[in-house]
């Protein structure tokens, strides 16, 4: 073997091994990890950046071309900027679009925080059968799950129905469907799911000793609670309000489904530019502000709940 | 708190002492078996009642898919499978289903590829910026869909390739890349590295150890990828809503179909029968995936 190895470099010669591209790009592989970690990275890399950033930078860019009838003209303008916020109607519907959202968001996260805590802390067998349950609708139709309160909120639906025909009442009520309320409720039920399993992670993370160790020094379960466990949470729960916030802000189906003409959302008007109306740089206009205010209320979110953190801490 | 331990008389702290004796143990499973009734009831009931919350709304769309009435309402007026009927004959729908198949699939083996890729590359190598790569894949769960659905509208629009199944289908893989990699990060983290390396060791290049040891052992995982991502193409609606040209996928025809007050029983059938095939898939998928893993492994997804 060890003749046979030298009689192969003697053949190969030194020099073209050092100079051959590939065993350059070899060595480099060999020599440093990321790289090789990178490489492997990017197949998923370029097409994310191919089927997002593109397309999202592209949306920029149209948000300053305007529309000519049917044809698109592409001299810079910021036209419809001006046109937003010359419109207060669109103000006022981000507005309330976010405030229709936190209010999701806040009920969300309350909700779904028992119920997490409850799989961490209390089941001790059957832990797996508990997170299929709860994991199971999320991957099930959104559209669907929002259909469901179409149903059941409706004029002639489940709830009126069943009402009248227990007798407790005569005409169908009619607050039920069609407002800001129906569409928050949906909202929150459709998004349960992703507050659930963050706030749940967090809690499950927690070392047990910490809770032991409070115990010892005299905490009641209420204190306890509220100095080592829900601190210890907080990464969970800020995760859960990310991630039901954001999506619900721009939501089209459920205020579309449920929401009537008082319970609409900016995601409607969005949606609208592209379609009836027409108007695509304005409605990419709106949905670069829409990105926007949604990126100012994270950032704002996630510096205020850290400070908070750290001066409890 | 340290009030009432200064204040509180001798007996009062040996009562709060004895109390907190009792508590503290629930905090160990082997002490325990089951729950610990008298404390722990409101908990479970809220637990039971959070349940019926998530499941029960859900429950109508097959409830009232077997009512004969074509009117969704109480009281039922008796069982019948004529709405199913109704959804077996509709040529359309049948279509729907078939696109729906087609871009499923496609979109579960793209996206799983994809992901495997970046589940491979964060788990087994040591990189920097591997947070921020993990969260630019993440992006596309919280970036609103309907953003998604007009960016790739507006860039498809702008290089002049029509809407068709393959935009539908490009649009599904961007969503389904982060899912298939959270559930393929958390099955690879669950296995020992040391296999592979001895595989290395023992003589076998890269892709025969990835083919001979890596991708069995992640099978499970894979299968997961692969069932999940499949759901999800197959629930998905916005960016399809957007992104459909004359072929409808399923969610888009239930869209289109809600105008229509008398299809409404037929529409109950359809989503019915979604709802119960998709619950099968994604059981099936969240079995294979957290068995052998362990409860808190990985992702919190």
């Amino acid at each position: 073997m060890a003749v046979t190895d030298s009689a192969r470099t003697v053949t190969y010669g030194d020099d073209i091994r050092r100079t051959s591209l590939l065993f350059r790009v070899n060595a480099l592989f060999l020599r440093h990890e990321w790289i090789r970690g990178y490489t492997l990275l990017s197949p998923t890399l370029l097409v994310m950046v191919m089927l997002m950033c593109l397309p999202v930078f592209m949306l920029v860019t149209y948000s300053f071309w305007t529309q000519n009838y049917l044809d698109i003209d592409r001299t810079f303008t910021m036209a419809n900027y001006e046109a937003f916020f010359q419109k207060p109607i669109y103000v006022a519907l981000i507005m309330k679009s976010i405030r229709m959202s936190l209010f999701c968001t806040f009920a969300t996260i309350i909700l779904a925080y028992p119920m997490a805590y409850f799989i961490a802390f209390k089941v001790k067998s059957n832990k797996l059968v508990w997170l299929i349950l709860i994991t199971v609708p999320f991957w099930t139709s959104y559209l669907l799950r929002v259909f469901a309160w179409k149903v059941i909120l409706g004029y002639n639906g489940v709830v009126n129905s069943g009402l009248i025909s227990v007798g407790l009442i005569d005409e169908p009520l009619q607050f039920l469907l069609y407002n800001p309320t129906a569409v928050v409720l949906t909202l929150a039920h459709a998004w349960a799911a992703f507050a659930i399993l963050p706030i749940y992670v967090s809690l499950e993370k927690i070392d047990r000793s910490y809770l032991e160790a409070a115990t010892d020094l005299g905490d009641t379960p209420s204190e306890r609670f509220w100095r080592v466990t829900w601190p210890l949470s907080l990464p969970g729960v800020i995760a859960a309000g990310l991630l039901v916030f954001i999506p619900t802000v721009a939501d089209y189906v459920t205020p579309r489904l449920v929401g009537g003409t008082t319970g609409i959302m900016i995601g409607n008007i969005i949606q609208s530019q592209f379609g009836k109306a027409n108007n695509w740089p304005l409605g990419a206009a709106l949905s670069v502000i829409v990105m926007l205010m949604i990126a100012f209320l994270v950032v704002v979110f996630i510096v205020t709940t850290t400070r908070g953190r750290a001066r409890s801490a | 708190m340290t009030d009432t331990t200064a204040q509180g008389s001798l007996t009062a702290q040996k009562a709060a002492q004895d109390q907190r004796g009792e508590e503290a143990p629930q905090y160990f499973a082997s002490k325990h078996e089951g729950y610990h009734w008298t404390a722990e009831a409101p908990m479970f009931l809220y637990a039971v009642w959070y349940l019926a919350f998530l499941y029960i709304p859900v429950l109508f769309l097959p409830l009232f898919s077997f009512n004969d009435s074509i009117y969704v309402a109480f009281p039922l007026k008796g069982f019948s499978l004529e709405w199913y009927g109704d959804m077996v004959g509709t040529q359309q729908l049948l279509e729907a289903l078939a696109n729906s198949l087609k871009v499923g699939g496609a979109v579960a083996v793209l996206s799983t590829i994809l992901g495997l890729f970046a589940a491979k590359a964060m788990t087994r190598y040591v990189m920097p910026g591997k947070g921020a790569v993990t969260a630019f894949i993440m992006l596309p769960l919280v970036v609103p869909g309907i953003i998604l659905g007009i960016s790739l509208l507006v860039i498809t629009n702008m290089v002049g390739m029509p809407l068709s199944l393959y935009t539908i289908g490009l649009a599904h893989t961007l969503v389904s890349v982060p899912f298939a990699m959270l559930v393929l990060m958390s099955r690879l983290e669950g296995f020992d590295k040391n296999l592979e390396e001895a595989s290395l060791d023992l003589g076998e290049g890269p892709f025969r150890t990835f083919f001979r040891v890596t991708l069995p052992l992640a099978w499970p995982g894979i299968l997961a990828s692969l069932l999940l991502t499949f759901t999800i193409s197959f629930d998905e609606f916005i960016l399809a809503f957007f992104l459909a040209g004359n072929e409808a996928t399923l969610p888009v025809y239930i869209w289109s179909q809600l105008r229509f007050p008398s299809r409404l029983p037929m529409v109950l059938a359809l989503g019915a029968t979604i709802l119960i095939f998709s619950f099968f898939i994604v059981t099936v998928a969240e079995v294979l995936r957290r068995r052998g893993v362990g409860p808190q492994a990985g992702s919190a997804i």
